[in-house]
């Protein structure tokens, strides 16, 4: 899994990192993950170029890094349709790039996902995952989880919303396992998904700004072997919402909204002056 | 008025009166509860026989209601919901105040307009903008977008003042085939698009594009801009039919020329002449603490409110220029969204070569995003020791500083600013 034997693209300019369809994925502030990665490689010296790829232009399959984010039903089901054709990303990862897709880019990122009418639609394919509703409510709050040991990657913190449950096929792996949350929420503990050079997940924050050994990971698949940066103000952030997630602040299902009834027909009890 | 419900408003309003002398809180919302608690249909009954006035919306609710209540208010007495507290226990609290028929204006949830709406059956409802904000718990906007048109849709006899230039409040207004009432169409501007991409109709895509100093927006399915009734040219409010107003406010910025601009038009519906509705606005200089310039420890700061990115874009318009520093702080209670990640939605590049001071409850967060963003940071949780090292920071006493806050982490700082005047008046 992950990047093992994965060929390093030779490359003699500057990192491309495509954010997909912003215009339809990007609701919860996830390009910001695109931002974290450009800049983690710019503080170590090496030239980085984010594109960001309305869903009216073509994806190319050329870069390096394309981030997917979260985003409503309707736009995702859009944003899936928009690269049925051609296959940018599978082709892309197939010559070596690495894709970070997060929450309906995680879905989008699978073999299929419920559409808002609940019928299947085809993703990506690039994960081995599957997106089916959920019982209606949303699992909304913080997430701790625990990744898979032979990532080597300290415990990950995040923020989920989302409705849809998501189950890994055989040959997925977790990316995690939730110790507070509700990640996947198909009842098996997981969150996200590992496929080769592919992350899917549900952890907005972004998720590569809260956890910056995950945002080297991702370039070190694409990029080689990387030296450490001080990550003291990230790690303080850490450490903040790891406390907060145990006393209490983790997911909770969403309460129903106050329901207010219209008023009722004037009837004669009712129409004295106040 | 039933008993029950003349109770329900009596008890609600007692409690509210108690909260207050407890010092537990404003009172508005307890009291609102327990008016709900006894009385389900409150609302809808405290709301019979009224002329009403309903504004929602994701930024500008509250500046545009005070700008309305003004301007109804030189007709005669006008009740409003002031304060923010605007979910039906906080609108019931309101109306629970004054129980003559004076016509009401108020400022509504953007989660919970279908439902007041369908309650009260107002005369207007101005529809300013919808884009992301607290995602953890207002639903998706496009999703807001269909509610609010269902609501409308079963509401023929309500007039809507809706943003053109905002395709999905145009959509929920009823652009693309009329559902209900009549509409006036004021360009109000959307400067924030990253929400309005996507077709409310079909899914497909919007298109933007400039002519003639004006966006117009399309999809492929023939969902468009309408043609508006009213727009801005700089700060001359201009009809269809050529008439030009000047609009001369207290407040700054673009944002307030458009919440005014949609105040006048509720104004006319309300039966306000738009002369005499912009004239009843010139006045007001602060609303609920946003834009005041308040005595803070050695110097002075300027309370600005900016809750969501494109709330955030508007304000950054505001902002002294570099190198003056600004504070920013930012919480993350229920009021605010639990979920800082919008944070990295903010062009917070545009504050770059000033010193932030970063502060509120998720200091840290902002940190980071100031970081990756390469601003200039120090981070001091506490909002009036931000305050304080920000006017170290600062070029002197020429200008005030610029401290903007998020929903509670502004109210932090104005509620420490007044125990701080409190204490310096004891001691004097």
């Amino acid at each position: 899994m992950g990047a093992e034997g994965a060929p390093v693209r030779q490359r003699d300019s500057a990192v491309s990192i495509v954010v997909v369809h912003p215009d339809l994925l990007g609701t919860y502030g996830d390009g910001g993950n695109a931002v974290v990665l450009a800049q983690r490689l710019r503080w170590r010296g090496m030239a980085a170029q984010v594109v960001e790829v309305a869903s009216d232009q073509p994806v190319p399959a050329s870069a390096d890094l394309y981030c997917l984010g979260g985003g409503e039903d309707g736009p995702q089901a859009q944003s899936a349709g928009a690269m049925a054709a051609g296959r940018p990303l599978s082709r892309a990862v197939e010559g070596g790039a690495v894709v970070l897709a997060v929450c309906a880019g995680y879905q989008v990122a699978g073999e299929w996902f419920a559409g808002s009418d609940g019928r299947p639609r085809a993703g990506l394919g690039l994960l081995d995952v599957r997106a089916t509703k959920g019982s209606g409510r949303r699992a909304v709050g913080e997430v701790v989880a625990e990744p898979v040991p032979d990532l080597g990657l300290p415990v990950l913190t995040g923020y989920e919303n989302h409705g849809g449950l998501t189950t890994l096929g055989p040959s997925a792996q977790p990316l995690a396992t939730v110790r507070t949350g509700v990640g996947n929420g198909g009842g098996d503990g997981t969150e996200g998904a590992l496929g080769t050079r592919v992350i899917g997940t549900y952890l907005h924050g972004p998720v590569l700004a809260r956890n910056p050994a995950l945002a080297d990971l991702v370039l070190s698949w694409a990029v080689g072997p990387l030296g450490p940066l001080d990550d003291a103000e990230v790690e303080a952030l850490r450490r903040a919402r790891l406390a907060g997630a145990r006393s209490g602040r983790g997911t909770r299902w969403r309460r129903p909204a106050l329901s207010v009834r219209p008023v009722a027909p004037l009837s004669s009890s009712t129409s004295g002056a106040g | 008025m039933t008993v029950r419900t003349r109770v329900a408003a009596r008890t609600g309003a007692a409690v509210g009166m108690l909260s207050r002398r407890l010092g537990a809180g404003g009172g508005t919302v307890i009291g609102g509860r327990v008016s709900l608690a006894i009385d389900r249909g409150a609302l809808g009954r405290l709301a019979l026989g009224r002329r009403l006035a309903l504004v929602s919306g994701t930024n500008g609710k509250t500046t545009t209601t005070r700008l309305l209540t003004a301007a109804v208010a030189s007709a005669g007495p006008v009740v409003t919901n002031i304060g923010g507290a605007n979910l039906p226990s906080g609108l019931v609290a309101a109306l629970s105040r004054d129980r003559s028929r004076s016509p009401a204006v108020l400022e509504v949830d953007e989660g919970y307009l279908g439902p007041v709406a369908g309650a009260v059956q107002p005369v207007v409802v101005t529809l300013l903008n919808l884009s992301r904000d607290q995602l953890d718990r207002i639903s998706e906007v496009r999703m807001l977008g269909a509610r609010w048109r269902a609501a409308l849709a079963g509401l023929p006899g309500t007039h809507v003042v809706a943003n053109a230039d905002d395709p999905i409040v145009a959509w929920a207004a009823g652009a693309g085939g009329g559902i209900g009432g009549p509409v006036t169409w004021v360009a109000a501007g959307q400067p924030w698009r990253a929400d309005s991409s996507g077709c409310p109709r079909c899914e497909g895509r919007i298109h933007f594009h400039c002519s003639a100093g004006t966006t117009e927006w399309a999809c492929g399915c023939g969902l468009s801009r309408p043609p508006p009734d009213l727009w801005l040219d700089g700060d001359v409010l201009v009809g269809a039919d050529g008439r030009r107003l000047p609009i001369c406010l207290a407040l700054p910025g673009r944002c307030n020329l458009a919440n005014a601009a949609m105040a006048t038009a509720a104004a006319a519906v309300m039966g306000i002449s738009e002369k005499q509705a912009l004239s009843a606005m010139a006045s007001t200089a602060e609303i609920a603490g946003r834009y005041q310039v308040v005595r803070a420890g050695r110097g002075w700061t300027r309370l600005l409110l900016a809750k969501n990115p494109a709330g955030w874009v508007e304000t950054f318009d505001l902002v002294a220029p570099a190198p003056a520093p600004v504070v920013v702080a930012i919480n993350a209670r229920v009021a605010d969204g639990r979920d800082p990640s919008w944070l990295w939605d903010v062009p917070f590049e545009r504050l770059a070569g000033r010193l932030v001071v970063a502060s509120g409850e998720r200091a840290l967060d902002l940190a980071v995003r100031l970081a990756y963003a390469e601003v200039d940071h120090q981070v001091v949780p506490e909002v009036t020791a931000a305050v304080e090292a920000g006017l170290a920071g600062g070029p002197g006493a020429s200008a005030p500083l610029d401290f903007i806050g998020n929903y509670t982490a502004f109210q932090d700082l104005r509620k420490a600013l007044a125990r701080h005047r409190r204490g310096a008046g004891d001691g004097s």
